[in-house]
């Protein structure tokens, strides 16, 4: 195995080849903020808040979705970096319906931690208050629109982890929507295997079980990891 | 204009592009064509593309024995009068036996609801009224007929349009008269793919979709990719508001992007081939597979004999008219039947396109534009135009300006002669406060921005253009009068990024929602202080951080205006 060095905020750092950059900088001990992204999935830098600059390079790149190459130098901490991170995370909160207080998920929610993490205390864009549904026509489980991010773990994870692809997303822009087969009520989508794994991964309160209360959310985001490991590896291979 | 052919006979050519269509070019061509029927063959009517004086629409040239005329805001009644002006022999006989007005209406009877029949178009004249009828018929003709020798014309130079308006689209036999596919046989016979791009990159040419990226180099890197399939696209995703540069090559002179495709599959290496078209274009789709089933059926495409080592076939893929497939990415997604949305570069498609295998996508005016260098040779290709911008660029003149249409000129060319001179200057709009006087020329569309009218002298040129804020974009080209307030303009740009946006990344998806917001607060003069500080931090945080072109350009206007029309936005803070 060939590896690569590179330089994350002035810190060496040596990672195999064709690594990420989001793993390079985990391997130096950043915490980079992350909602779209989860280990196993497929990455789509959609998110933008592991946005970073690396020297040479005009426009900032989605760590994620960088590869990291030889002699690299990265800053993932700049003033300017800071202020669009906390930007984003105001823009998430102000285009959704994200009262903690009423979410399965408070309390373990990456949306508020992202917030904590990144300082946002209120958001300098007004909120919009959209009018969303919720889908609770599923007999395990509930979807509410309210909380979704558009961070299309869920999407990935159904067609990447369990083959099913029973959720896409609709519409363009501000009318985005996470919607299950052919946007009909989740309940009576045929491809649904039940396996739960797209609540796991869910990030906010988007996607719950339906016997959680308030704060009750208790998501398992290294299951698709685990699975996709396993099945790289072939563990699971009859002799 | 355009030159007579020599020796041809007497012709009318109307345009039934989109622009005269939607001015009723279809029902006045069919009304020519009706007329001419009883000219016993003197005269013949023809369909063509784009005649470039759109605002005039419907266009019709005459190619007569003493020349060509031109005429425009044409009414199907008025066809039979521009039959007998075309055909005077004929004129004149039925003038003698008292039919003349009858037989030169009779098409139009009924056909157009918007203008009402007079005793002129009916030929139910009192006796002897058909003497004078057809005098002022002739007249009314005479008073529509344009000047060749205006600026709007004698000015441009059209290489890439030079067939449009010219041929017949639907017709391979006239495009190989005009020397349709003749560079695609000579590159095959003649010249190695190395050799072709070489002349491509010694051109100069850059990408006419907007970001103005080497073509050569593009082709190049494609080409040098390793063993493996590979493809080529035609962008012809054209959406940009006020743009139609492209529909235009599509409807009027589709053999001659063909042909340009096929070279730069040849270029290549490529086997495979897409013309990717947005449905809002039928008519652009309609003539492009006609003019690939033409083409295939006379052996120019998948596997033409005496081609064998050139095995290359095409497809057009229609799109479902979101602006973002315009992305290149998207571009490709969509085309592999997933949704429309942008990805990260790198890979960039050149390395990783279509399936995983290297991908070259250019504009359709780009792609257009290989044959004439093939024909002129890149040495006289790359005189044209700056050194550093070389050739011509077709832009869409439009807004408040007095003649609107096509313009094909140099690169390099001052702003000033495109809006002033070419397009006759602003247009004066009595009536209007403030209205009339040209403020600003905003370009590139809702990735462009604003130039004011100041820096009407600047060259247009890639470097010039980015200079001053704004871009060359695909070439849409929107005059603005000074009754147009800067802030309203930058919040009809924005909505359209608002509605476009594919809504994967945060901040085009959320990011521009809270600009339109802001900018309906200066707009309605309700703005607070610091919204102005507000709007810009929003701006920059949207442009840097967006993860395609449409997101990363969406605040474009709005930093355009803000640069050089701030009072504007200063005045719409709300007093305390």
């Amino acid at each position: 195995m060939s590896v690569i060095t590179l330089s994350i905020d002035g810190q060496p750092v040596a990672v195999p080849a064709g690594s990420s950059l989001l793993q390079a900088v985990r391997a130096a001990g950043i915490r980079l903020p992350t909602l779209c992204h989860l280990d196993g999935l497929s990455p789509v830098g959609a998110c933008r808040l592991c946005l970073v600059q690396v020297e040479g390079v005009s426009r900032l790149l989605p760590a994620c979705a960088s590869e990291a190459s030889e002699g690299l130098q990265v800053q993932t901490d700049t003033p300017e970096l800071r202020e669009y991170r906390r930007m984003a995370v105001e823009l998430f909160f102000a285009e959704g319906n994200h009262e903690c207080a009423y979410c399965v998920a408070n309390g373990d929610c990456e949306l508020q931690d992202v917030a904590v993490t990144v300082g946002m205390d209120h958001s300098r864009f007004p909120y919009r208050w959209p009018n969303r549904s919720v889908d609770a026509s599923h007999p395990l489980f509930s979807l509410d629109h309210n909380r979704c991010i558009l961070c299309t773990r869920c999407v990935r994870v159904c067609d990447e982890i369990e083959a099913a692809h029973v959720w896409d997303v609709a519409e363009r822009g501000a009318h985005c929507r996470i919607i299950a087969g052919l946007d009909q009520p989740w309940g009576e989508v045929d491809a649904c295997t039940h396996c739960g794994k797209c609540v796991d991964v869910c990030p906010t309160g988007a996607l719950f079980h339906k016997a959680d209360g308030t704060a009750e959310k208790h998501p398992d985001r290294e299951r698709a990891q685990h699975l996709r490991r396993a099945r790289d590896q072939h563990e699971w291979q009859h002799r | 204009m355009i030159a007579l052919p020599p020796g041809s006979a007497s012709q009318l050519r109307c345009c039934h592009a989109s622009g005269c269509r939607s001015a009723g070019g279809e029902a006045l061509l069919q009304a020519l064509q009706e007329a001419a029927r009883d000219t016993g063959g003197t005269l013949t009517v023809k369909g063509v593309g784009c005649l470039r004086l759109c605002g005039r629409g419907p266009l019709v040239a005459w190619d007569g024995p003493g020349g060509t005329a031109l005429f425009g805001d044409l009414r199907p009644a008025q066809a039979g009068d521009l039959v007998r002006l075309a055909s005077p022999g004929d004129h004149e006989e039925r003038r003698r036996d008292g039919q003349g007005s009858q037989a030169g209406s009779q098409p139009a009877r009924g056909s157009d609801p918007i203008v009402p029949s007079t005793d002129q178009d009916t030929g139910s004249a009192a006796p002897g009224g058909a003497e004078a009828q057809p005098e002022a018929a002739m007249a009314a003709l005479a008073s529509q007929r344009l000047d060749l020798e205006q600026p709007f014309f004698a000015l441009q130079r059209p290489l890439v349009l030079e067939h449009c308006g010219l041929i017949d689209p639907d017709s391979l036999d006239e495009a190989l008269e005009r020397g349709a596919y003749a560079q695609l046989q000579r590159c095959l016979r003649e010249l190695s793919p190395e050799q072709v791009r070489a002349e491509i990159r010694l051109s100069g040419l850059r990408g006419r979709g907007g970001a103005g990226y080497p073509t050569g180099l593009k082709w190049d890197t494609v080409a040098l990719q390793p063993e493996g399939p590979r493809y080529v696209v035609c962008n012809a995703d054209e959406g940009d508001p006020g743009a139609f540069m492209n529909r235009s090559v599509l409807e009027g002179d589709p053999h001659r992007l063909l042909e340009g495709i096929a070279i730069a599959a040849y270029a290549v290496g490529a086997e495979r081939g897409y013309i990717y078209v947005r449905a809002e274009y039928p008519l652009a789709i309609a003539r492009m597979r006609r003019a690939l089933a033409q083409a295939r059926q006379r052996g120019l495409f998948g596997g033409a004999p005496g081609t064998a080592s050139f095995q290359f076939d095409l497809e057009v893929r229609v799109g479902a008219g979101a602006y973002v497939c315009g992305e290149e990415t998207a571009l490709l997604a969509s085309i592999q039947g997933r949704r429309g949305c942008p990805r990260p570069r790198p890979p960039f498609p050149a390395q990783s396109g279509l399936w995983g295998a290297p991908t070259l996508i250019n504009n359709v005016e780009t792609l257009a534009t290989v044959p004439v260098i093939l024909r002129m040779g890149s040495e006289a290709y790359a005189a044209i135009g700056t050194p550093t911008s070389p050739g011509t660029k077709v832009f869409a003149l439009s807004g408040a300006v007095r003649h609107t249409g096509l313009v094909e000129v140099p690169l390099g060319t001052a702003l000033r002669t495109i809006v002033e001179t070419i397009g006759g200057g602003s247009l004066e709009q009595p009536g209007v406060p403030g209205g009339g006087a040209l403020k600003a020329v905003q370009t590139g569309g809702p990735s462009g921005g604003c130039i004011p009218a100041d820096h009407l002298d600047t060259p247009v040129d890639y470097e010039s253009l980015r200079a001053l804020g704004a871009m060359m974009g695909s070439g849409g080209m929107v005059v603005v009068d000074t009754g147009t307030p800067m802030p309203l303009l930058a919040r009809h740009f924005m909505a359209f990024s608002v509605s476009e946006s594919c809504g994967k990344c945060v901040p085009c998806r959320a990011g521009t929602v809270q600009l339109a917001a802001l900018l309906d607060r200066f707009v309605e003069h309700r703005a607070e202080p610091a919204d102005l500080q507000r709007l810009e931090q929003l701006c920059a945080m949207v442009r840097d951080t967006s993860l395609c072109g449409l997101g990363q350009a969406a605040p474009s206007p709005v930093l355009s205006t803000l640069r050089w029309f701030r009072a504007e936005y200063e005045s719409g803070i709300a007093g305390p």
